[in-house]
């Protein structure tokens, strides 16, 4: 099986964390949402095929930063975390507001039971 | 500077069997910003874990994608076997790594034809989809399905393939390598084919680093990125080196592809010569508990398949980040500079799957 490993840090470390990452060579391979018991996100870093995650758990009415400013790439990621889950990503460089995906409801992966 | 003009390409286009929109900022002729939007067919398959148990999603992870689909329901069950801790006999991982090579081989070929296709050239086009026909017809024989073969599960494969039938694939290998070099001399050699795609679309080792491309559009760039050097399935017994180009141009990311096929061909010999005997699976009892990320290397480049499960029969979670997703950033790069008239020939030299974007 892969190694790989999954670092808790606070959400304030996130771009000291990305940043020392980036200047060790590390690519960044994905960044995932699960919303159970709060915004759950983890960003995925990979060098010599092995992966390492940054995970943090923030309620969502919490804002935080993008990394895109390290990882220029990241806007993709976190505007689909933003539109799908609602998750407030400040600072994206490329910042779509909401209209990546041509989809009919909001934050579909974040919805109130009612509302479905 | 020349006159700015905006044009939007897509999200229906000659070029485009699924829809993509790019906004194109041009300077006269010339792209000097490209602005993406996709979205137009998102299915929300990643939340179908919440309504589908984990046996029941398999079939779902399948239809993620026409093209991948082994592959895909390959990876998602990798995951869930990963989470519990499930060894798959030997031979299931030999007969996952073939019908993964011959996925990949077809996609491999299906591409060459569409970009022949994009760039005029109609019976190079049609040679490449009828030799693309035999691998079909294989998958036929060994699956019952030529799109979605519903052979994978979690703890193995459903079907196993006798030795007469290894036999004739092997055969089939032999014709399809003599015909796939008669048409690969004409992809990487005929002067009109070159002319649009030698130096067309450069992307440099570095920004394809830094712009986190995967696949064959990192490889063409110098990057040695390949996910089966991971080993899962078989590929930890088999002997192969990822295939590298250098130039970085669309002209790199075909010659890529098509050494890729080659490698695949022997890789499938390999997997018919090293095939061990015994059983295609394993019983699973009980429901996952736990969380694992999975990487593959799909046609198109490395694919994440995240799970989290909570003991009971449906998921916390499923996520798939796939490398049509991950190359768009690079694709932006490639297309800044070049003319209006390569952009559909770049956006092709991706690989574009925009229904596994979609998922």
């Amino acid at each position: 099986m892969e190694q790989q490993t999954i670092r808790i840090i606070s959400p304030n470390e996130l771009l000291t964390e990305t940043l020392l990452l980036k200047n060790d060579g590390y690519r960044m391979v994905a960044i995932s949402c699960t919303n159970k018991n709060g915004m759950e996100l983890s960003y995925s870093f990979d060098k010599d095929y092995e992966l390492l995650n940054l995970r943090f758990i923030i309620d969502c009415d919490v804002e935080i930063e993008s990394i895109s400013c390290i990882y220029p790439f990241s806007f993709l990621y976190e505007n689909e975390i933003k539109e799908l889950f609602g998750v407030k990503i400040k600072n994206i460089s490329v910042d779509f507001n909401n209209n990546l995906y041509k989809i009919s409801v909001k934050t579909p992966f974040n919805m109130k039971k009612e509302d479905e | 500077m020349g006159n700015r003009t905006v044009i939007p390409f897509g999200p229906q286009h000659p070029v485009l069997p699924e829809p993509i929109h790019l906004d194109l900022v041009l300077e006269d002729e010339v792209v000097v910003e490209a602005i993406p939007r996709i979205g137009y067919i998102h299915r929300g398959l990643e939340r179908l874990v919440e309504k589908k148990d984990f046996q029941q999603y398999t079939y779902v992870a399948e239809r993620i994608c026409g093209i991948c689909s082994f592959m895909h329901g390959m990876g998602y069950c990798m995951t869930i076997e990963s989470i519990m801790d499930v060894k798959i006999p030997e031979r299931a991982g030999f007969l996952r790594t073939m019908w993964a090579e011959l996925s990949r081989l077809h996609s491999h070929l299906l591409w060459l034809g569409l970009l022949a296709d994009a760039f005029g050239f109609e019976s190079l086009f049609m040679h490449s989809w009828r030799i693309r026909e035999q691998i079909l017809d294989i998958f036929e024989q060994t699956t019952g399905g030529r799109v979605i073969f519903s052979v994978c599960e979690i703890g193995g494969v459903k079907k196993d393939i006798n030795t007469e039938i290894l036999q004739k694939i092997s055969e089939i290998m032999i014709n399809v390598e003599k015909e796939v070099t008669e048409i690969a001399n004409v992809f990487l050699n005929d002067s009109s084919v070159k002319y649009r795609t030698k130096g067309v679309g450069v992307l440099s080792k570095q920004d394809a680093f830094d712009l986190g491309a995967v696949g064959p559009m990192a490889r063409a760039s110098g990057i040695d990125l390949d996910m089966r050097k991971l080993g899962y399935a078989a590929y930890g017994k088999l002997k192969f080196e990822p295939i590298i180009e250098t130039d970085g141009d669309s002209y790199a990311r075909t010659s890529v592809r098509i050494r890729e096929i080659f490698q695949s061909i022997d890789l499938v010999k390999q997997c018919i010569t090293l095939m061990p005997e015994g059983d295609i699976k394993v019983k699973v009892t009980g429901n996952p508990n736990g969380e694992y990320f999975t990487r593959i290397e799909q046609p198109r480049g490395e694919v994440v398949y995240y799970a989290k499960a909570n003991g009971s029969k449906f998921l916390d979670r499923l996520r798939v980040r796939t490398p049509t997703f991950a190359n768009i950033p690079a694709l932006l790069e490639t297309l800044k500079g070049c003319d209006l008239a390569d952009v559909p020939i770049l956006i092709l030299t991706i690989d574009p799957c925009i229904s596994c974007t979609e998922r």
